[in-house]
């Protein structure tokens, strides 16, 4: 099992989870980040005075998949998500240990 | 009495306490961090409370009852004297007072934006009310009570000179002697909610209905000219601050265009029962103009931490006001024009003069009052609670729980 992690746009979410939808994965846990990589953040102005704004706005995905669709999630993520541009985001893929369904304690494969 | 005057007079003062309550408030929390937000409204509404019993137990009285050319007596002392029939000109004399005091709240209120993020819960309470008996009370009896700028003919009809060129200077006065916010200029952060500065904006917008067109004291052609000149005056500036930053910075803001409101308000102000509609737009030009490039100047030439631009909105409004009043009070069809014998030459010296004298006054004032304040209770708070943020270093409540 693997655990994705990605970080996109925000207005990117939809996009990502009907793709994700497609190829079968239908669950996700969704939070509303800030953060900075090559993006730098960015300047607002407000009555002439320049602001730096460090920490942007992002959405973090995290999905937990079976491996033998770890490779095409991370790819329909990427198809999604990106558009070429600094600020697209980032994927990040975890070997995930173990999972469990609290309802019914199935455990594996068979809690994702 | 007149039922007419009363009734728009009564309607006027609600308007004006608006403005304080909850529009000022709002205005101001907006434009400061998501921490600080409940401090900002809370020196609002807590000097609006202040202000009001002073005025009440002998701010009235020091500025409109009879008495030198310098401070009125104190025969209205706990406003004693105004039974339910004593009447001032159409009015009860219980609304007049009750429509100045709305006046004598907001003016304390706006230097609030001087200091906000790192001034003592204290500090603002005893400023505020020495500021009110010192500064307020006596340049409105200059102004509107019979006093020695009265006598001259200055043309001051809703405040210009009274309320933004008397709050503008002292708050300018006051941040330079607290010292500005950890960080500034660089690192400060932005407004955390511009929608907020928006409501704020336009319950202010709406409320100087009853500050300019209620200065009238009376229903008639005065107010209703003033009104129009009013709202033309703030479209206007608007606008500007909207093309300003168009131009500069490739998109215009919403906190542009708000302030470029505020600014349009503040400039019209004093100017507000002697234009037409034409002199209305055109102060609105001058206004969002000289505004604009004022708060450059403060904040970035000067490195003033005036955080919300009192100074440069509202001080400089209303001076540029006050002094372009001389000039336009002939131009265009509905303008009243100049007192008999008076010309526009010989208005602006007293209108320069009076402009003048009140912010030698208010800066004087000022800083006497802060130097006092410093001694009894301190300005500034601790670097931690700064950092903390005032709503709960200094209230115990948080405004947003995410």
């Amino acid at each position: 099992m693997k655990m994705i992690m990605a970080i996109v746009q925000p207005y990117k979410l939809d996009a990502v989870r009907e793709a994700l939808g497609e190829i079968g994965v239908d669950g996700m846990t969704v939070s509303e980040v800030k953060g900075y990589g090559r993006q730098k953040g960015h300047t607002e102005i407000y009555r002439g005075t320049e602001y730096a704004i460090n920490y942007v706005p992002k959405i973090k995905i995290e999905i937990a998949v079976n491996s033998d669709i770890a490779d095409k999630a991370v790819e329909t993520i990427r198809e999604a998500a990106g558009q070429g541009k600094i600020g697209d985001g980032k994927i990040f893929v975890f070997d995930l240990e173990n999972a469990m369904r609290i309802r019914t304690g199935e455990a594996g494969n068979d809690a994702l | 009495m007149s039922g007419a005057d009363t009734s728009w007079i009564l309607t006027s003062t609600a308007l004006v306490l608006l403005m304080t309550l909850p529009g000022l408030g709002l205005f101001y929390a907006g434009l400061v961090q998501a921490k600080n937000a409940l401090s900002v409204l809370m020196h609002c509404i807590a000097i609006a409370c202040l202000a009001s019993v002073l005025w009440f137990v002998v701010g009235y009285s020091i500025a409109f009852s009879e008495g030198n050319a310098w401070i009125g007596g104190l025969d209205r002392f706990m406003l004693s004297g105004i039974d339910r029939e004593t009447v001032s000109g159409t009015l009860p004399e219980s609304l007049f007072a009750m429509f100045q005091m709305t006046f004598a709240v907001i003016t304390p209120a706006l230097m609030v934006g001087a200091f906000v993020e790192r001034i003592k819960f204290g500090a603002v309470m005893l400023i505020s009310a020495l500021w009110l008996l010192i500064v307020y009370a006596p340049v409105t009896h200059w102004v509107w009570g019979g006093g020695w700028l009265a006598q001259q003919g200055v043309i001051d009809f809703a405040g210009g000179i009274v309320v933004h060129v008397t709050a503008g200077v002292s708050a300018a006065v006051i941040a330079v002697m607290l010292g500005a916010r950890k960080g500034f200029p660089g690192k400060v952060l932005p407004p955390h909610a511009p929608w907020m500065v928006m409501i704020g904006a336009c319950l202010l917008w709406v409320g100087w209905f009853g500050f300019n067109a209620g200065s009238a004291v009376a229903a008639d052609q005065n107010a209703a000219m003033a009104m129009i000149v009013t709202h033309l005056s703030a479209a206007t500036a608007s606008l500007v601050w909207v093309v300003i930053e168009k131009i500069k910075f490739g998109k215009p803001s919403l906190v542009g265009l708000v302030t470029g409101t505020i600014a349009g308000l503040a400039t019209i102000t004093p100017a507000s029962g002697t234009v037409g509609p034409i002199g209305g737009v055109i102060l609105g030009l001058a206004g969002g103009l000289l505004c604009y490039f004022a708060v450059d100047l403060v904040k970035n030439k000067f490195k003033v931490d005036d955080s919300l631009d009192v100074l440069a909105v509202h001080g400089i409004g209303g001076a540029t006001g006050t002094v372009l009043v001389a000039f336009l009070a002939n131009v265009g069809d509905g303008s009243a024009g100049l007192g008999e014998g008076v010309t526009a030459g010989s208005q602006a010296f007293v209108q320069v003069t009076g402009v003048v004298s009140v912010a030698i006054w208010s800066a004087f004032a000022t800083a006497v009052i802060v130097l006092v304040t410093k001694a009894v209770i301190g300005l500034r708070t601790t670097e931690d609670e700064e950092t903390e943020g005032l709503d709960f270093s200094h209230h115990g409540e948080t405004a947003y729980r995410l």
